[in-house]
């Protein structure tokens, strides 16, 4: 009665209690097959579905998302796009009430097949959060913590990495004089790029933003998405993003969710000029969201 | 300019409204501050290096209390020792590992109602157990653990308490960067609770420092010619010492009953004072490292 969280998994449970509404095919036609593997992909949801405490948030969605580039996830608040990208480092995993079935891929294998390592998972597949949320710690610490968590001790070899991941955030210069002052002492944006030195600091091949810039001020979004567009050369970047502009702005592919659904994928350029689906037309020009 | 004198005055019931509030205040000052002024006052002439650190000559009638305070002292540690260990790891589990559900609901309830217990019924309870069915006998180990019974309810729900009120955001950034879920605990959560679980722990202390019910059962003398060596060792303590002077001895001077009570309350206090220093130094920015 009193275990650990555990969340119920279709191979251990049978299907579990969702309600998919299943409209046909898969709306983008981009069904992924789990054996596309290999390809371009780096990562790809099969028919992913999940439920909080019985209420549908995400609906059989299929998706293939390239490696080395920047893909948006788009869509009003509460389509489900936040859910989505938590979905594929298994955040969701700690939240009470949640039932999912499908699969998603990490070069070619299921992340959610049992006895996945949820630290070596997550080593590969980082996050950055919506809100900075640096640890009431100093500056170095922060961005060591994940190599420490993973065994590293020697000092130096910390602040190798500490100095290559605020190099590679764009926060080096501004901080290398107060690695040892408090993280909470820097601004909204340093703060904000300090999270990302941090998930940079155990070398992830996926980067996994959730509205990342949302509480930031222009000046300090604008130094963001900067680095986003620097680190795509090395990371695949999933961003959730509410801001239609900034979407357009940094990102190669976008995925339009409305209501749990993935209702168009496609390029950048040919979601928002030339979007297939009537909803997705009527969410980029405004008239909904 | 009528807008600001408003909200300066306040209507007239919000006046009366506050000024309520204050006299209530006032009189809860007054209480503890004429509580410790009495002590004090009536006290500090019986405080002599002999009445401190003596041995009790004729019933205590001169001499000193060395014997009793040194008794609570150990009591205290050996008190803290066993119920501040086992009421974190209780606390942790209960936050940080129990599913939530009826039984959780359930075992929470418990232990509230446990903190109501009154203390005599955890002295009967220690005779009985400790006491009798373990065979420590009459011994500072019995009333330690009598005493460790008492404080563990609210050691465990201070732990809880403290636990719940460490963001979130603090265990999912831990969790991202592959963090397991006990270094999550060790490093991040628990040192950012650190504070309330002290203070926590520190507040039922103080309660049990003072406490007669739960010592006299089981294993506190008035007199007892040499110090505690043993944790199988009676012991003489400083509540039970006050009750003595006060209602046994018609020709103890009323100093010296006094004088008793500040030293009881001056140990609770510098515990107090302690831990509110050890506090500022540990900033919620985290400096402390």
């Amino acid at each position: 009665m009193l275990e650990d969280a555990i969340v119920s998994r279709p191979e251990d449970a049978g299907r579990p209690e969702i309600v998919v509404e299943v409209r046909g095919k898969s709306p983008t036609s981009q069904g992924a097959a789990p054996d596309a593997a290999g390809s371009q992909a780096e990562l790809i949801a099969d028919r992913f579905s999940l439920s909080f405490d019985g209420r549908p948030i995400l609906k059989e969605i299929s998706i293939q998302l390239p490696r080395h580039s920047v893909t948006a996830l788009i869509g009003p608040s509460g389509s489900g796009k936040s859910t989505f990208l938590r979905g594929f480092n298994r955040m969701n995993d700690h939240l009470h009430g949640v039932a999912m079935s499908g699969s998603i891929y990490f070069e070619g294998k299921d992340i959610y097949a049992p006895g996945t390592d949820l630290a070596e998972l997550r080593t590969q597949i980082g996050m950055v959060f919506q809100r900075p949320n640096p640890f009431p710690k100093s500056i170095f610490d922060n961005v060591a913590y994940g190599p420490w968590a993973h065994g590293v001790r020697g000092r130096r070899s910390l602040a190798q990495i500490v100095e290559r991941s605020l190099r590679r955030a764009a926060l080096w210069d501004e901080v290398s004089d107060r690695l040892n002052s408090s993280a909470l002492e820097l601004s909204g944006g340093q703060q904000q790029r300090l999270c990302i030195a941090r998930s940079l600091a155990v070398d992830p091949a996926v980067l996994l933003m959730d509205e990342p810039a949302s509480a930031l001020d222009p000046g300090a979004t604008q130094r963001i998405e900067d680095l986003i567009e620097e680190l795509k050369r090395e990371v695949t970047v999933v961003i959730a993003t509410h801001n239609l502009q900034q979407a357009g702005r940094i990102s190669d592919h976008t995925a339009f969710l409305l209501a749990g659904e993935l209702i168009e994928f496609g390029s950048t350029s040919q979601v928002f000029t030339a979007p297939r689906d009537p909803r997705t037309n009527e969410y980029i020009t405004g008239r909904f969201g | 300019m009528f807008n600001q004198e408003w909200r300066e005055k306040g209507t007239p019931s919000e006046t009366l409204l506050r000024a309520v509030v204050l006299l209530i205040t006032m009189v809860a000052l007054t209480a503890a501050v004429g509580l410790i002024g009495t002590v004090f006052v009536r006290g500090i002439g019986a405080i002599t290096t002999e009445f401190v650190f003596g041995m009790p000559v004729n019933r205590g009638i001169d001499g000193g209390v060395f014997p009793a305070l040194y008794g609570t002292f150990l009591l205290l540690v050996l008190t803290a020792i066993i119920c501040v260990p086992l009421g974190v790891m209780a606390g942790i589990y209960l936050t940080e590992y129990a599913r939530p559900g009826r039984m959780l609901a359930l075992i929470n309830g418990s232990i509230l109602n446990l903190a109501g217990v009154p203390s005599i019924v955890y002295g009967l309870f220690g005779l009985a157990f400790f006491v009798l069915f373990l065979g420590l006998g009459s011994s500072l180990l019995a009333a330690a653990l009598t005493l460790a019974c008492m404080t563990l309810p609210v050691v465990v729900t201070a732990t809880r308490e403290a636990l719940l009120s460490v963001p979130q955001a603090y265990r999912e950034a831990a969790w991202a960067l592959g963090a397991t879920r006990w270094q999550t605990i060790y490093t991040v959560v628990l040192p950012a609770a650190r504070n309330g679980i002290t203070t926590g722990a520190l507040l039922g202390l103080g309660r049990a420092a003072g406490e007669t019910a739960p010592i006299i059962a089981t294993g506190v003398a008035f007199v007892l010619p040499r110090l505690p060596v043993s944790p199988l060792d009676r012991f003489m303590a400083l509540p039970y010492q006050i009750y003595v002077f006060a209602t046994q001895i018609p020709e103890m001077p009323k100093e010296r009953m006094w004088g008793a009570a500040l030293l009881l309350l001056t140990l609770v206090l510098t515990a107090n004072v302690a831990a509110t220093l050890l506090r500022s130094r540990a900033t919620p920015a985290g400096r402390n490292h």
